[in-house]
């Protein structure tokens, strides 16, 4: 049974990773489109495994967040990743298993997982 | 929508749109009534008589990338498939109430699925909105409210890995607690 206890115990585990965040602008962003277009294609368990993929791997600076509809719905799920210093990059067609191969190859090893972007599926 | 709890998070991102800073989403089961009644409640713009007539036309939408809008719709089938009533109530400048029911026992009724991860995301991609999650079941209550959880935060944010998975677990536990699965 989770309790708002265990909560305080993260927030005191968290507080100062916090901290040197802020010193340490540079982000990843991973942006997940969920549009009733993405939401039916399945976009709410695609985000819940990068979330699960970060905390697992304990990467600071990488973050989870959503946007609407991208336009292109028949790719749904799209997933956006937003690395430092790289152009901004497109997945379509996502799965979690997909995902987890994207934080990995990608989000930790800055290697684009060509398979899986809008390019090869256009 | 294969669960109801996506149809909430579907729904619930128009709230968002409308700039609301308040949202409660409600869920009851009531198994002497055989209802479950789903409900989101928002502070954003609202909506002018007119297009609260139009909205539920899959036609109607405001999003700009294409002209079809489903999420209402969606929503509005799955309650009346299931036995129930789809009711949309707004006014400009208060807010818009969304609220569909459901015979609870009814074979097309859609399982209500993961409100755990509907929630999660939801509060954690929208740290400037306040939500209040109350889970009624049978005269039993859960509640799951953000402003108590930022003050318990303080500066660690709402989309930390660590946050997000307890607010899930923290959000399910509190529904099978009150016996509240649908």
């Amino acid at each position: 049974m989770k309790s708002l206890a265990d909560l305080e115990a993260i927030r005191n585990k968290t507080v100062n990773k916090v901290g040197l965040r802020k010193e340490n602008a540079e982000e990843t962003r991973i942006v997940v489109g969920t549009a009733t277009c993405g939401i039916a294609a399945g976009a709410r368990p695609v985000m819940q495994a990068f979330v699960e993929e970060i905390q697992k791997r304990n990467l600071s600076n990488t973050f989870v967040t959503q946007t609407g509809c991208i336009g292109v719905c028949r790719l749904e799920p799209i997933v956006e990743v937003y690395a430092p210093g790289q152009e901004k990059v497109t997945y379509v067609k996502m799965t979690p298993e997909k995902a987890q191969k994207v934080v990995l190859d990608h989000v930790v090893n800055g290697k684009i997982v060509e398979e899986y972007t809008i390019g090869k599926a256009e | 929508m294969k669960e109801l709890s996506l149809n909430i998070l579907d729904i619930t991102q128009n709230s968002i749109s409308a700039c609301a800073t308040k949202i409660i989403i409600s869920v009851e089961k009531d198994t002497k009534e055989n209802l479950l009644t789903v409900r989101i409640e928002d502070n954003g713009k609202g909506m002018d008589k007119e297009f609260v007539k139009s909205v539920t036309d899959p036609f109607t939408t405001t999003r700009s990338t294409r002209k079809v809008g489903m999420g209402i719709p969606l929503l509005k089938m799955s309650a009346e498939q299931a036995g129930g009533e789809f009711k949309l109530n707004s006014e400009l400048g208060v807010g818009t109430t969304v609220t569909a029911t459901f015979k609870l026992n009814h074979i097309d009724r859609v399982p209500l699925g993961d409100v755990g991860q509907t929630i999660s995301v939801l509060v954690s991609c929208n740290q400037q909105v306040d939500f209040l999650y109350v889970h009624k079941s049978d005269g039993e209550e859960f509640k799951f409210d953000t402003i108590e959880i930022k003050e318990i935060l303080g500066d660690v944010p709402l989309n930390e890995p660590d946050v997000i998975m307890w607010m899930q677990e923290y959000i399910r536990d509190g529904i099978k607690s009150i016996n509240g699965g649908a």
